[in-house]
């Protein structure tokens, strides 16, 4: 299962995994909406931590899940994203209608100077 | 010049195929052994190219053949021809503007060719309406 929900209130947390391209996005968009029109959520969390790969369509995935919660006032916060999925999201600039939390890089310990 | 090594690819434009391609692709360009931020820029940018001949070239005619040729030649240059025989690109300049799509969906970012130029060294296109679309994606791997 490429897709895992948790509701709790008014916030909804999807947790992507795999790949997401064209041919993946469809049946995570129609899943996640089904659960945005039910719900209609204060927040969409959408948790990019476990996907291995994305292209343009996780930015027009994004795009139209930000419109379909924008309809009730609700928002979308993006989180997990690391390496090559942050080059991605910075190019689209999709910062501009959602809040990106970047993962966290792993701290360098401290080097001493001798 | 001539190419070091040379593959080619013809295969249906389903959206399934998608993954295949990017994955063929690099698998091709794997001897060469590049980073994999290298290997990722690969992938995603034959991602979009692929994604447009299913999406826009093809989208409404059906299935049709997607061809690809990749070469590898000397100093590490990557090349990658993406060739479709759909409904072709009438104004190319437009279509490579980013946040510019052809889809009416609004599920699409219209950032497939944005992210082509980007992620890669070089990017042409070649198209006329009714005479399908050419993509040649190079990119330039780092010295290991």
């Amino acid at each position: 299962m490429p897709l895992k929900l948790d509701i709790s209130g008014s916030f909804v947390r999807a947790g992507l995994s795999g790949e997401i391209d064209h041919h993946s996005a469809k049946p995570l968009r129609e899943e996640i909406d089904s659960a945005i029109i039910r719900v209609q959520p204060e927040l969409l969390e959408l948790d990019f931590s476990a996907v291995s790969f994305m292209d343009s369509s996780g930015i027009g995935l994004i795009m139209g899940r930000c419109r379909l919660m924008e309809e009730h006032g609700g928002s979308v916060r993006i989180c997990g994203a690391s390496g090559h999925l942050k080059k991605v999201l910075k190019l689209s600039g999709i910062d501009r209608i959602a809040a990106v939390e970047t993962a966290k890089t792993k701290e360098v310990p401290h080097e001493t100077a001798e | 010049m001539k190419p070091l090594n040379e593959m080619k690819l013809t295969f249906d434009s389903r959206s399934s195929n998608e993954a295949f391609a990017r994955t063929a692709v690099a698998a091709f360009a794997a001897p060469l052994d590049p980073l994999m931020d290298e290997l990722c820029d690969i992938k995603t940018a034959v991602s979009e190219a692929v994604t447009n001949c299913i999406v826009h070239a093809y989208g409404e005619s059906g299935i049709g053949k997607i061809h690809i040729t990749a070469r590898i030649y000397p100093s590490r240059r990557l090349w990658i021809k993406i060739r479709d025989s759909g409904c072709g690109i009438e104004d190319i300049k437009q279509a490579m503007q980013p946040a510019y799509s052809g889809d009416q969906s609004g599920e699409r970012a219209g950032l497939g060719f944005s992210i082509m130029c980007s992620f890669t060294d070089r990017v042409r296109v070649s198209s006329r309406p009714g005479q399908g679309t050419t993509v040649i994606l190079e990119k330039i791997l780092s010295e290991r």
